[in-house]
């Protein structure tokens, strides 16, 4: 096991473009499942790429268990990663796949059954050696994939949207898999995607990437309840954060934390006239859009989430009384777009 | 139900016609081949006897002739001698030039890759007279190596641009995984790139060798002496004296030189049509 660190990493590609990424610093803790998400360009694989070796850094360095391995090739960094097409070889079977490292590494060939079939067997896919990586489905090239990256027992994992290739139903459970296996083997992993869903779930903590930038990095609690910035206020949460504009500052809250006024009984609340304009019927919940009426925020875009257990009557065309408790309000400042102080209602 | 029935034999009948005319099609010539070997002339210049089948005895003759009064063997080893060594030179040159140009440059291997496949467009005829000069400066004139360095000319530019084709379609994530378990660049085209590629490089050993055994301009101008020749020059200089053709000796010899090549073709069509890669990536 091995802690990863990025000091100011950048990556150029095109010079006087803008950096793929720009000045990255982090520093996984051992044994730790980190998350990068980010929407599609906001560099998270360029920077898995560059902590894997594939890719040069323009500058900054990299650390792997304390040491500089900006110089070393992708074999020397005691890396395994998994990639999003899974890239197994095709011309060998799923045997001679898991066993690849190992032969590529030069380990006694003695040892490759044992290890094949260790790997084989923790992912549950000790039938399928036999077989080409095409005769098989995508959830079980993705366990071979992963056999492949820990049979020569890895000091750090990388994977890269490893999930984004199965359908909906199997990503939930290969999830969960993905999650057993980590705490099983209990080594540090690096995990890329786009999906807040899966960052939430299984990160241990989450590093929010927009244009090759940070901007934040905190438990999915933090970054979900505490957002840094605007951006990840609304990249995270489905769906997103209101967010008001109000002289300097930029006030946001959660819709599941915008409710109806006679369901948030005692006294800090901020009120509200509703006017619901229309309503998504989710099963478990109902997502009602509308604007506010009156006061400061006339006519605003504000979403609201109710559980399936509130009552009904918030019907499109409808207008009532919905408030927000005053500690579910966040305040961001509007030139910097970054967190700011909360301030006493009516925020002047 | 029946229209559907009707509809299936339908397609099967014109499915099975159109292979029966291609394969007459294509077996023709070898029939033709075999039969004009082994018909006596007499039963050959009959104008009225069935040109398909045997009008009298087999023979030998024609056999006989090509093997005993001409250098056949010799200049089938020539052909094989000069296609081996072209093959190899080829491959050696284009395979790396053609993994460098469809990777590692970007834009730039592109429109290099198609430059590169233009020269290969220049026809023999217009360079055998420069060429005749360079192979004479070089003092290789009458001798196999003449051809041994012309014609890697025509197949390096044809077998970099198929490759190209072959090396982008190979996903670049293979590359980098194979580079991440355990090999250095080096080792992960040769252990990864080159076993894929395998169709591709088959393609390219075949196409060089039969450019080697049906090229004629070249062969003709660079080589005199009977026992240097090509076989595909050898036998229609040799077997046709004046205006005397030696028709049975001229079809075994056709028919002796094209047969193997008939048959790697065969053994490796799997090869050819296989989607190699089918399997790596979703």
């Amino acid at each position: 096991m091995a802690v990863v660190e990025t000091r100011n990493l950048t990556k150029v590609f095109k010079e006087g473009e803008l950096g793929a990424v720009n000045k990255v610093s982090l520093a996984t803790h051992e044994g730790e499942f980190l998350v990068f998400l980010g929407p599609s360009g906001s560099g998270k694989t360029t920077l898995l790429r560059m902590i894997a070796g594939l890719e040069t850094p323009t500058s900054g360095e990299i650390l792997i268990g304390g040491q500089v391995v900006n110089h070393l090739t992708p074999r020397e960094r005691r890396i395994a990663m998994v990639f999003q097409s899974y890239a197994l070889y095709p011309h060998l079977s799923v045997y001679n796949n898991i066993a690849f490292p190992l032969k590529a590494q030069k380990v006694p060939r003695e040892q490759h059954r044992t290890k094949v079939e260790w790997a084989a067997g923790l992912l549950g896919i000790g039938k399928l050696l036999g077989r080409k990586p095409r005769e098989l489905s995508g959830g079980e090239r993705q366990r071979v994939a992963l056999a492949r990256a820990i049979v020569r027992e890895p000091a750090v994992f990388l994977l890269d949207e490893p999930l984004s290739n199965l359908d909906a139903k199997l990503r939930a459970s290969a999830r969960e898999e993905l999650e057993q296996f980590h705490k099983s083997v209990g080594t540090t992993t690096i995990y890329v995607t786009h999906d807040q869903v899966e960052a939430m779930a299984m990160g241990d903590r989450i590093v929010v990437l927009h244009q090759g930038v940070v901007r934040q990095i905190g438990t999915p609690k933090d970054v979900y309840e505490d957002p840094a910035d605007t951006f990840v206020a609304t990249f995270l949460g489905s769906p997103p954060m209101n967010l008001v504009e109000f002289s300097d500052v930029i006030v946001g809250f959660r819709p599941e934390s915008f409710l109806p006024a006679d369901l948030l009984p005692g006294a800090k609340h901020v009120r509200f006239r509703y006017k619901v304009n229309y309503v998504e019927y989710l099963g478990a919940e109902r997502v009602l859009y509308g604007a506010i009426e009156g006061r400061h925020f006339e006519s605003k875009e504000i979403i609201s989430r109710l559980s399936w257990t509130m009552p009904a009557g918030y019907d499109a065309g409808s207008v009532h009384d919905f408030s927000v408790a005053e500690s579910d309000l966040r305040f961001f400042d509007r030139k910097t777009e970054k967190r700011a102080d909360p301030r006493p209602y009516p925020w002047q | 139900m029946q229209r559907g029935g009707f509809r299936t034999i339908g397609a099967r009948i014109v499915h099975v016609s159109v292979l029966v005319v291609f394969t007459i099609l294509l077996a023709f010539p070898f029939y033709w081949m075999v039969i004009a070997t082994f018909k006596q002339n007499i039963d050959l210049y009959t104008v009225e006897n069935n040109p398909f089948t045997f009008n009298a005895k087999p023979t030998l003759d024609h056999l006989r002739l090509l093997f005993g009064e001409t250098q056949f063997v010799r200049w089938l080893g020539n052909t094989a001698l000069v296609g081996a060594l072209v093959v190899v030179i080829t491959l050696l040159l284009a395979v790396p030039a053609a993994y460098a140009l469809a990777r590692l440059t970007g834009r730039w291997g592109q429109h290099l890759g198609i430059g590169i496949f233009l020269t290969y467009l220049i026809p023999p005829t217009l360079l055998f007279i420069p060429l005749s000069r360079v192979v004479a400066l070089l003092g290789l004139q009458d001798t196999i190596w003449s051809v041994v360095l012309v014609y890697p000319s025509m197949t390096i530019p044809f077998s970099i641009w198929l490759l190209m084709g072959f090396f982008k379609s190979i996903p670049k994530e293979l590359e980098d995984a194979a580079m991440v378990d355990g090999l250095t660049r080096f080792g992960a085209f040769i252990r990864m790139v080159v076993p894929i590629s395998v169709s591709g490089i088959l393609t390219v050993v075949i196409f060089s060798f039969t450019l080697v055994t049906q090229e004629f301009v070249y062969a003709l101008t660079f080589i005199s002496p009977e026992s240097n020749q090509m076989v595909g020059v050898g036998i229609p200089i040799f077997l046709v004296r004046g205006d005397v053709y030696f028709w049975g000796s001229l079809m075994a010899a056709c028919l002796i030189t094209s047969v193997p090549i008939a048959l790697l073709y065969n053994l490796f069509l799997d090869r050819f049509i296989a989607g190699f890669t089918v399997g790596a990536v979703k």
